[in-house]
C-alpha cells in the first residue's frame, strides 16, 4: 500500500461512454491481485475533493489498466487525461479474488462495470483454468465485454444476446457448468449480486463477489463503507479492508 | 536540532509540534503509520471509543459533497476494553503522545470510560466528544447545552489528572458559551470545531443519500466557519484553542494558529493524502524559518484586527 504517481500511456474507448485508461506503473503492475482495487485522486483541487476507488482492469508488464464510465465529476475528469498526465494513485487496497483453489471451470459473472475486474482474472487463468464468461447490462450498450472469454451476454432489454438477467442466463446453463466443478466468481450492481448469492446459495456453488459502497480513504480509516457480516452481526466488516473480495457465504447482500 | 521551536503546551500535555491527526480520521493508528511516521507528529486522537463496542451505523455512511463530505459513522469503535487490550500495544511501540477520544450517552459513560483509560500510562490526555451529530443519545445532546457540558467537564476533571480537551460542537450559536464553562470547571483546552450537522437528497428517489438522513459536513468547505469560531473563542475565552476543520495544507494550520490556535488538527486530509500530516510538519517550519518566527507558539493569537 503506497502513493505514487504514474503517467497515463494512452486513453481507449472501448464502447459508448466506456473508457480504458493505461497507465505505466511497474510498482504497482508487479504487486497487485485481481480484484483489488487502487483509490485516485483525480485533482488535486477541493472538488471533487475525495479519492475514486478503482478496481484494476488489467496487468500488461508493467501497465496497468483502468475501466471507467463518466459518472460524475470524478469520473468525467479522469475520461479527460492524455499521454503523460500523472495519476495520483493509492493502493493497492483490499483483498483479490482466490483464484488458485481447488475448481475446474471459473464461472465469471458480471453486470455493467462489474466487468472491470475480470480481464485481469482472465489473463491469471488462462492457462490454468477453464473459463465461461456471463457478461450482462441494461441494454447492449451496458453490456460490457472487453478482455474476456467464452462469452455469453444478457441485457435486461433484449438488445445483447439473452433477453433477462445475466443470473437467469446463468441458470439457464448451470446443468451443463455443473458437470465438472466449478466456482463463480461476481461483481456488479448490489441488485445483481443478491440474486447472484441467492442462486449459488441453492445450488451449493462456492462464490465470491467484489463488493462496492461509498468509501473515502479506502485502507480502513474513515469507517466508511461497512458490510453486515453472517459470521457476526455486532460488528460490520469493512468493504476496503475485509473485503472488497468476500466469500457470499460470509456476507448480508 | 531544529533551528524553530515547534514545541506546543496545551495544560499539562507537551506536543513536539502543533500537528495533531483528528478523531476518526486515523483509526487507531495502525493504517496511517503506512504512510506518515507518528514520531513525527504532534499528536494523534483515537477514533471514539465508548464503554461498550459500537457497531455504528448502517450504510451508506460517507457522500462527498462540493468542498467537503457528509460522515454518519454512529461512533463504531472497539470499545475501551479491547482497545486497551488490542490497539494500545501498537501505540507503545511509539513516541507519539496518544490522546483517547471518548463518546458516551451519558455523564456516568463519560466518568466510567475515563477511569478506566486513565491508569494507562500510554494516554497522555482525553479528547472529550461532546458534538457527535450521528448517534441518537449523546453526542450532540451534550454539546448544545451549556449546563450539560460543564457538567460532563466536570465530571471527567474529578476522575483523571491527565489534560481533558472538551471537543465542541459548531451547531450552537456562541461557541464561546461552551468554551467559558469548559473553562470554568477545570478543562485544560478545547478543540473547535466537530463537524457540521448537514444533509444531501436524491432528486431521483426523493430519499437521502446516507442512511442516517444527517451527517457531519467535513472538509474544506468548513474551513472559514473553524476559522470564526476558533477566532470567537480565542477572542472572549483565556483558554487553549486546538483548532481543525478542513485543514488541507501549511497555508491552513497558519491561518489556523494565527486566529487564536496553539495546535491544530488534521481531519479529512488523512482521507485523501495520509501522507500529509508528515509533509505539512517541515513545511510549517520551513515557513517559520523564512519569516523569521523562532516559536511557532508565538504566532498563536496574533492576529491584527481594526476596531
Amino acid at each position: 500500500m503506497f502513493i505514487i504517481e504514474s503517467p497515463v500511456v494512452e486513453k481507449i474507448l472501448v464502447q459508448d461512454n466506456v473508457f480504458l485508461l493505461k497507465i505505466h506503473s511497474p510498482e504497482i503492475a508487479s504487486v497487485i491481485k485481481p480484484a483489488q482495487f487502487l483509490n485516485i485522486r483525480v485533482s488535486s483541487k477541493s472538488y471533487p475533493l475525495l479519492r475514486r476507488p478503482f478496481s484494476v482492469c488489467d496487468v500488461e508488464g508493467e501497465d496497468i489498466y483502468l475501466l471507467f464510465n463518466i459518472f460524475g465529476e470524478g469520473t468525467r475528469i479522469l475520461a479527460g487525461k492524455s499521454s503523460g498526465d500523472l495519476i495520483d494513485i493509492l493502493g493497492p487496497l483490499g483483498n483479490g479474488f482466490i483464484l488458485n483453489d481447488d475448481y475446474e471451470i471459473a464461472v465469471i459473472v458480471a453486470g455493467g462495470l462489474g466487468s472491470a475486474p475480470f480481464p485481469f482474472v482472465t489473463r491469471e487463468l488462462n492457462d490454468k483454468k477453464e473459463i465461461m464468461s456471463f457478461i450482462g447490462g441494461r441494454t447492449s450498450k451496458d453490456v460490457i465485454t472487453y478482455g474476456m472469454k467464452n462469452v455469453f451476454t444478457a441485457s435486461d432489454d433484449g438488445t445483447a444476446g439473452f433477453k433477462g438477467t445475466v443470473v437467469d442466463l446463468l441458470s439457464s446453463k448451470i446443468d451443463e457448468l455443473k458437470k465438472k466443478s466449478i466456482k463463480v466468481f461476481g461483481c456488479g450492481p448490489t441488485s445483481m449480486l443478491k440474486a447472484l448469492k441467492e442462486f449459488c446459495v441453492k445450488q451449493n456453488i462456492v462464490c465470491e463477489v467484489s463488493a462496492e459502497c461509498a468509501m473515502a480513504c479506502g485502507f480502513g480509516i474513515c469507517q466508511g463503507c461497512p458490510i453486515e457480516s453472517t459470521n457476526n452481526r455486532e460488528k460490520y466488516l469493512l468493504v476496503c479492508k475485509d473485503g472488497p473480495v468476500f466469500n457470499v457465504q460470509d456476507v448480508v447482500i | 536540532m531544529s533551528k524553530v521551536d515547534l514545541s506546543v503546551k496545551i495544560g499539562n500535555l507537551f506536543l513536539r509540534n502543533p500537528i495533531m491527526l483528528a478523531s476518526g480520521t486515523v483509526g487507531y493508528g495502525s493504517e496511517i503509520s503506512e504512510f506518515t511516521d507518528l514520531n513525527s507528529i504532534g499528536g494523534i486522537i483515537t477514533k471514539s471509543l465508548s464503554l461498550k463496542p459500537r457497531k455504528g451505523n448502517p450504510p451508506q455512511r460517507i457522500v462527498e459533497t462540493p468542498a467537503g463530505m457528509l460522515n454518519s459513522i454512529g461512533l463504531a469503535n472497539v470499545g475501551v476494553e479491547e482497545f486497551i487490550k488490542s490497539k494500545i500495544p501498537f501505540l507503545n511501540k511509539f513516541d507519539v503522545p496518544l490522546i483517547c477520544n471518548i463518546a458516551a450517552s451519558s455523564v456516568d459513560e463519560y466518568v466510567e470510560c475515563t477511569k478506566i483509560l486513565t491508569s494507562e500510562e500510554t494516554i497522555k490526555a482525553f479528547e472529550i466528544n461532546v458534538s457527535c451529530p450521528n448517534v441518537k443519545e449523546g453526542g450532540l445532546q451534550f454539546g448544545n447545552d451549556v449546563k450539560a457540558v460543564g457538567k460532563v467537564t466536570e465530571k471527567v476533571r474529578a476522575a483523571t489528572s491527565k489534560p481533558i480537551i472538551i471537543k465542541l460542537s459548531p451547531n450552537v450559536s456562541y461557541i464561546s458559551e461552551f468554551a467559558e464553562v469548559v473553562k470554568k470547571e477545570g478543562g485544560d483546552a478545547v478543540s473547535a470545531i466537530n463537524t457540521l450537522v448537514g444533509t444531501t437528497f436524491d432528486i431521483n428517489t426523493h430519499k437521502p443519500k446516507i442512511f442516517n438522513i444527517n451527517g457531519g459536513l467535513s472538509g474544506p468547505a468548513i474551513k472559514p466557519i473553524a476559522l470564526a469560531k476558533v477566532l470567537e473563542i480565542s477572542r472572549k475565552v483565556d483558554i487553549p484553542v486546538i483548532g481543525t476543520g478542513g485543514i488541507m495544507n501549511w497555508e491552513d494550520v497558519i491561518e489556523f494558529i494565527i486566529v487564536g490556535s496553539s495546535a491544530v488538527q488534521i481531519g479529512t486530509l488523512n482521507f485523501i493524502d495520509p501522507a500529509a500530516p508528515g509533509k505539512i510538519v517541515k513545511e510549517i517550519e520551513d515557513y517559520c524559518l523564512q519569516n523569521g518566527i523562532t516559536k511557532i507558539s508565538d504566532l498563536t493569537a496574533s492576529y491584527l484586527i481594526n476596531e
